[in-house]
Parts: C-alpha cells; sequence; structure tokens
C-alpha cells in the first residue's frame, strides 16, 4: 500500500466533556473507521481527548487567499458592530 | 487462597507474563518499519500495551515470591528454557498480513481468556485482567479490521493473509490445552480452564475469516511446547536481542 493513495483525513479531539472539539492535525487512512482508529493511536496516546472527529480533508471547503479582500475587510470599518463600542450607563458592572 | 498454590501462582503469573513480553518485543520490532506512519504508532502502542501487561504481571509474582527478584530480573535473566510462553507469541512477524492474523488469533484468545480471568479469586490478577480486557478490546477491534481489509482486499493481500492462517493454524490447539498444575489453580477457582474457551474461540474467528473470503486451514498439524519450556528456533533470537544490554552491563538502568 502506498501512502500516497490513502486520503487524508483531519482530526478534531475534544479535551473534556463541556469543551468544543479543536483541530489537532491531519492523517492518512483508508476510510473513517481507520481515520478514527487511527486519530486515537496518533494524537490520544497521552490521554488528550474524550471524543474524536474526522472528517475527509477533501471535504472541507476554506476560503481562499483571493476572497480576503471581499470577505474580511469591509469589516474593519464598522466598530460599531463591536459591543466595546459603546459606552455602557454606570449602572452596568460587567457586560 | 491456598498456601500450597502459591509456587503454582507464581509460574502462572510468571507464564501469563512470559506471553505478553514476547508478544511485545516482537510487535516492537516493527517499530520504524511499519508499512506506514499510522499504521507504524498504532502498532507500537499496542507493543507498549503488551509490555505493560507483562510489567504487572512480573511484578506480581516477584512480590508473591518475595525472594529478591525484579520485574527486570524475571524478563532479562532468564533463558528460553526457562521461558513459558506460548509459541504463537515468539513467531517471527513475517510480512505485515502474517503480523495481523497473528494478533488477530491472539486478540479473540486474550479477549476471551481475560474477560474470564476477571473472575479469578486472586484480586490482582483480576485487576491486570480488567485493564488487560480494555487494551484487547481495542486490539481485537483492529486486527480483526485488517483481517477484513486484507482477506478482502487485493488478490496479493488476499494469498498473504491466507497463506498466514495456513501457517499458523498448527499453533492454535497449545492455546488451549491444560497443564496439571494449572488444573489445580483452576480448581481454585485462580486460573482460566482455557480448554473450554475453544468452541468459542473457533466460532468467532471462523466468522471474521467467512467474512474476509478466507478459508479456515485443515487441522492436520499442531505443535506445543511452550509452556514446558521448549520452544522453537526463533525464541533464543529474540532473547539475545532482548536481554543484550542487561546481559553486557547487569544492573545497567536508563
Amino acid at each position: 500500500m502506498k501512502q500516497q493513495s490513502l486520503p487524508l483525513f483531519e482530526i478534531f479531539i475534544r479535551s473534556k466533556r463541556g469543551l468544543d472539539h479543536r483541530h489537532v492535525g491531519s492523517l492518512h487512512a483508508e476510510d473513517h473507521e481507520q481515520a478514527l482508529e487511527y486519530a486515537r493511536d496518533v494524537y490520544l496516546r497521552r490521554s488528550e481527548g474524550v471524543s474524536i472527529w474526522v472528517v475527509r480533508s477533501s471535504d472541507i471547503t476554506a476560503s481562499q487567499e483571493s476572497d480576503v479582500a471581499s470577505f474580511y475587510d469591509p469589516m474593519d470599518d464598522k466598530p460599531y458592530r463591536h459591543a466595546t463600542h459603546y459606552k455602557l450607563p454606570k449602572e452596568v458592572d460587567n457586560m | 487462597m491456598d498456601a500450597e498454590l502459591k509456587p503454582a501462582l507464581i509460574e502462572y503469573c510468571i507464564a501469563l507474563g512470559d506471553d505478553s513480553v514476547i508478544l511485545g518485543h516482537r510487535l516492537s520490532e516493527w517499530c520504524r518499519n511499519g508499512p506506514f506512519l499510522e499504521e507504524d504508532l498504532a502498532l507500537t502502542n499496542v507493543s507498549l500495551d503488551f509490555i505493560g501487561r507483562a510489567r504487572m504481571l512480573y511484578s506480581h509474582a516477584a512480590e508473591l515470591e518475595g525472594a529478591g527478584r525484579s520485574e527486570d530480573d524475571i524478563a532479562y535473566l532468564r533463558d528460553c528454557r526457562e521461558y513459558r510462553n506460548l509459541l504463537i507469541h515468539e513467531l517471527p512477524n513475517g510480512d505485515f498480513a502474517f503480523t495481523m492474523a497473528r494478533q488477530f488469533m491472539i486478540d479473540v484468545y486474550d479477549m476471551a481468556f481475560f474477560t474470564e480471568l476477571m473472575q479469578s479469586q486472586e484480586p490482582t490478577l483480576a485487576a491486570i485482567a480488567a485493564k488487560a480486557v480494555k487494551e484487547s478490546r481495542y486490539h481485537l477491534r483492529r486486527s480483526e479490521d485488517w483481517i477484513k481489509r486484507l482477506g478482502d482486499g487485493t488478490e496479493v493481500s488476499h494469498e498473504r493473509v491466507q497463506a498466514a492462517f495456513n501457517q499458523l493454524w498448527g499453533y492454535v490447539n497449545e492455546m488451549f490445552s491444560v497443564s496439571e498444575q494449572e488444573q489445580l489453580l483452576i480448581d481454585a477457582g485462580v486460573a482460566v480452564d482455557r480448554s473450554a474457551l475453544q468452541q468459542n474461540w473457533h466460532t468467532a474467528v471462523q466468522a471474521v475469516m467467512l467474512e474476509a473470503t478466507l478459508e479456515t486451514p485443515d487441522e492436520d498439524w499442531t505443535i506445543s511446547g511452550g509452556r514446558e519450556g521448549i520452544h522453537t528456533e526463533h525464541l533464543g533470537y529474540l532473547l539475545a536481542e532482548m536481554q543484550f544490554l542487561q546481559r553486557a552491563y547487569p544492573g545497567q538502568k536508563w
């Protein structure tokens, strides 16, 4: 079996109950089932988690470098979308 | 437990430890030789599980013995004839299909064996068994998966894994034959009656082989002797490598 022929999977681990799954890396495997097992062996050897998600890398749609100008720049001049833009009345301690 | 059973119990722990340490060492030989990185890591994890299991069993034996021997002494300072592992554990790895076929056969056996051992009247053995079962359940998931992939895979993988089962089949009977001394421990509720596990083992193994489009080999030959210290020619070479450091530099520590 050549490694090049094995599809790539992205691995997400939940480290504790209540926390979100976080991306930890990727690995090669034949299918989802095997990817789960390898994720366990590659990323959870020291009890790093309680739950694993595996996603075929090719199934992820990612934003592109060329999208930067239209996706993110327009938000830069709209500070009123942040809560910190507004002055709080004294009666409100925290927000 | 009866005090006169103690020597038998010590032997029993050492024999089980031998099964684990020898297979653990064999699997460690795949480290950096695995077919690809992920499998290399996974196999090494399995290897470490077996070495850890051996440590618990040897430590317990040493403690029962109370003669100043340590787990390391038991592992590193005994020669072939003193080793008591079942022969299937010591066979050279062969190709990946052979390693996986052997692993699958042992994993099915270990699952049944350690599940039974959890009922042992000897609390430490029962506790070790409880830990081993969890590990073996995962080992079996992996090896069963591989048998199906290889058996129902390409023409080459099918041929290789079938050949592996044919070569391994003669080592099966030994896994289920009980010695007289072991029978005493079985009667005392300490040891597992391995002979009672044989039927289920065959059923479980054959079900997976069938799904993997593999044929169950004919039982026309059988070999045994491991529990009496009569081994294949391969164990000596394995021990020579495994024990080299302690033999050359006695008492050396990390």
